[in-house]
């Protein structure tokens, strides 16, 4: 029955959202143009080489692509917590504590970004677009792959997006820390990772495991060798990195929780 | 109810002198104890910064206690936080439970399905707050667009939906107009006397306690005061009462044993005779004053409840400085 709670509040929201029907249009048109502003972006740079560490236009899109659906469906339900620390200044975290439900799932579905949908539709159109024009053997698994590989992300984006939001509980106004952590790993993985400096690739793909978003799993779409040397199979493992990040994630939030309890600030 | 013993929570305040940060511990519940029984009202009353937030909190289950025992219906506050919010009902004054874009109904549907309340039972409740509170016209109306009256009998029918042992109010009549707070006493006195939940209610409007609660606790400093019936802490604390006379004629004061001080005014038609509940009765003093003056009116005057909490703290201060 529990299970039942959540797509409820999820469509309260919605139904309170429809009350604003035209700063909707206006999120929705907007979130669209950013999408498309880091697409002309790429097409530029493009236009000035022919490859970027070994990868093509069409290939770097396709990560793009993957990164993009996945970090669109991740603000959908994680992007609420940027909303935490005015939960925690008015209180209304309290009223969370109140409930007999967990408060990650509740701050997830207490509000719904329907407007980042013109995020992940634009994402979709050009991974559409990407899979065909890219070289793929086809085979059930890649299909598979490229079915899991955006639920993964969403899940890795999620799981990041929950750690560095926790951080608002120990400083309140952390949000510009947090957003940092996340918007920035959108950025990040959307190119192949071995453009960056070494410590920076380290960070990226094993401490927030942006790279298991759209880098390797693509390399394994396309049967591309590492150019950093992780053998091929890495690229199939994201599920399991994905599950992994949200068993931390949960752990760090459940800490985090405790710690406002213990102080409330 | 309610058991805690000893409890105590402290906090970190930090205390910048300039860039150099330090902490020092402010302890805001110093060993509090206290029992509620089931079907009892108590009131929680105290100066700002008292501890009484700090203690709701830990009744409810947000804040962990620094030490101390702490059993809220039979259960651990701190580590059974969702099995207790299935039993108590909680109403913050000064924040809402409620979905701020929809209708006042649909909130309610919401928390039917959270708290889990068959079909059936959430029907009874609802009607039954609905008609008390006259939530009618209200049920479709955004949360957004309700007076803070409404707003508040929204609050604590949404409180009671899943049917409490216990519901707790943390300032439940604050910024109200005299009629809604009226008529939520009244409904909370129905609900605690006919349905016996439990209620436990913080508050700065004192009418609030003499209405509602046979039981008041004082606390300031994180330490409980005093704590009993109302009517036994106006006699310890303020052990006078006041009997005013008016007279048909100008005239003195009559002279009765028993009288510790006058008070007179309106050039002798008035007197304010004041004495110890202790030694005598305000009918024998009638009986007396009856037989020297004619009076043309009388009334006996209980100090106000404002009275009987400011001579507690006057008690505190007094006790902490002789120490």
């Amino acid at each position: 029955m529990a299970e039942f709670i959540y797509p409820k509040l999820i469509g309260a929201k919605l139904r309170s959202q429809l009350a604003y029907r035209a700063s909707f249009a206006v999120d929705f048109v907007s979130q669209v143009l950013a999408q498309c502003y880091e697409l002309i972006v790429i097409l530029v740079l493009f236009s000035q080489v022919n490859a970027l560490g070994g990868f093509t236009r069409d290939e770097v899109l396709l990560m793009y692509a993957f990164a993009g659906a996945a970090f669109g469906v991740a603000d959908l339900f994680a992007g609420q917590l940027d909303n935490l620390p005015t939960y925690i200044r008015t209180g209304s975290f309290d009223v969370l504590l109140m409930r007999p439900l967990g408060t990650l799932p509740q701050i997830m579905c207490s509000d719904i970004r329907l407007r980042r949908i013109g995020r992940i539709t634009s994402a979709l159109g050009v991974m559409i677009y990407a899979l065909t024009h890219v070289p793929i053997d086809w085979t059930p698994a890649k299909v598979l792959l490229t079915i899991a590989t955006p639920l993964a992300g969403t899940v890795i984006y999620s799981s990041v997006w929950v750690v560095a939001c926790s951080i608002c509980f120990w400083i309140v106004e952390g949000r510009e820390f947090a957003n940092a952590v996340t918007y920035g790993s959108n950025s990040f993985t959307s190119y192949p990772i071995n453009v960056y400096s070494r410590p920076l690739r380290w960070v990226m793909a094993f401490v927030v495991p942006g790279a298991f978003v759209a880098y390797y799993p693509s390399l394994a779409l396309l049967g591309k060798q590492d150019p950093l040397g992780l053998p091929g199979w890495v690229g199939w493992t994201s599920p399991l990195v994905a599950a992994l990040a949200a068993v931390v994630a949960g752990l760090v939030w459940r800490f985090a929780v405790r710690h406002y309890r213990g102080t409330g600030s | 109810m309610i058991e805690v013993r000893e409890l105590r929570r402290e906090f970190k305040v930090a205390t910048s002198k300039g860039l150099r940060r330090n902490y020092k511990t402010v302890t805001a519940v110093d060993d509090v104890s206290f029992d509620v029984q089931a079907g009892e009202a108590v009131g929680y009353v105290g100066p700002n910064g008292a501890g009484k937030s700090t203690t709701i909190k830990m009744l409810t289950g947000i804040l962990v206690p620094t030490s101390g025992h702490l059993r809220v219906s039979g259960v651990d506050p701190s580590k059974q936080r969702r099995d207790l919010a299935k039993r108590i009902g909680v109403v913050f004054g000064q924040r809402s439970q409620l979905w701020w874009d929809l209708p006042l109904g649909d909130s309610f549907d919401l928390l039917r399905s959270i708290y889990r309340v068959s079909a059936a039972d959430y029907r009874t409740r609802l009607d039954e707050c609905v008609e008390l509170l006259g939530l009618q016209e209200l049920l479709i109306t955004p949360v957004r667009q309700l007076s803070l009256g409404q707003r508040m009998r929204g609050e604590i029918t949404a409180a009671l939906l899943h049917a409490p042992e216990l519901l707790v109010l943390d300032e439940p009549t604050i910024g109200l107009d005299l009629e809604s707070k009226e008529r939520l006493r009244e409904f909370l006195a129905d609900i605690n006397t006919r349905r016996g939940t439990t209620l436990l209610l913080t508050t700065h409007d004192l009418d609030d306690i003499e209405r509602l609660c046979p039981r008041l606790m004082v606390i300031d400093h994180g330490r409980v005061l005093a704590d009993g019936p109302l009517a036994e802490l106006r006699a310890e604390v303020t052990p006078e009462r006041e009997l005013v006379i008016d007279l048909r004629e100008p005239g003195p004061a009559p002279d009765v044993p028993g009288v510790t001080a006058v008070r007179s005014e309106a050039g002798g038609l008035r007197h304010h005779l004041t004495f110890r509940r202790a030694e005598t009765t305000a009918a024998q003093l009638i009986t007396q004053v009856v037989r020297q003056v004619e009076v043309h009116d009388l009334a006996v005057v209980e100090p106000e409840i404002d009275d009987v909490i400011r001579k507690l703290y006057q008690r505190q201060v007094q006790q902490n400085t002789s120490r």
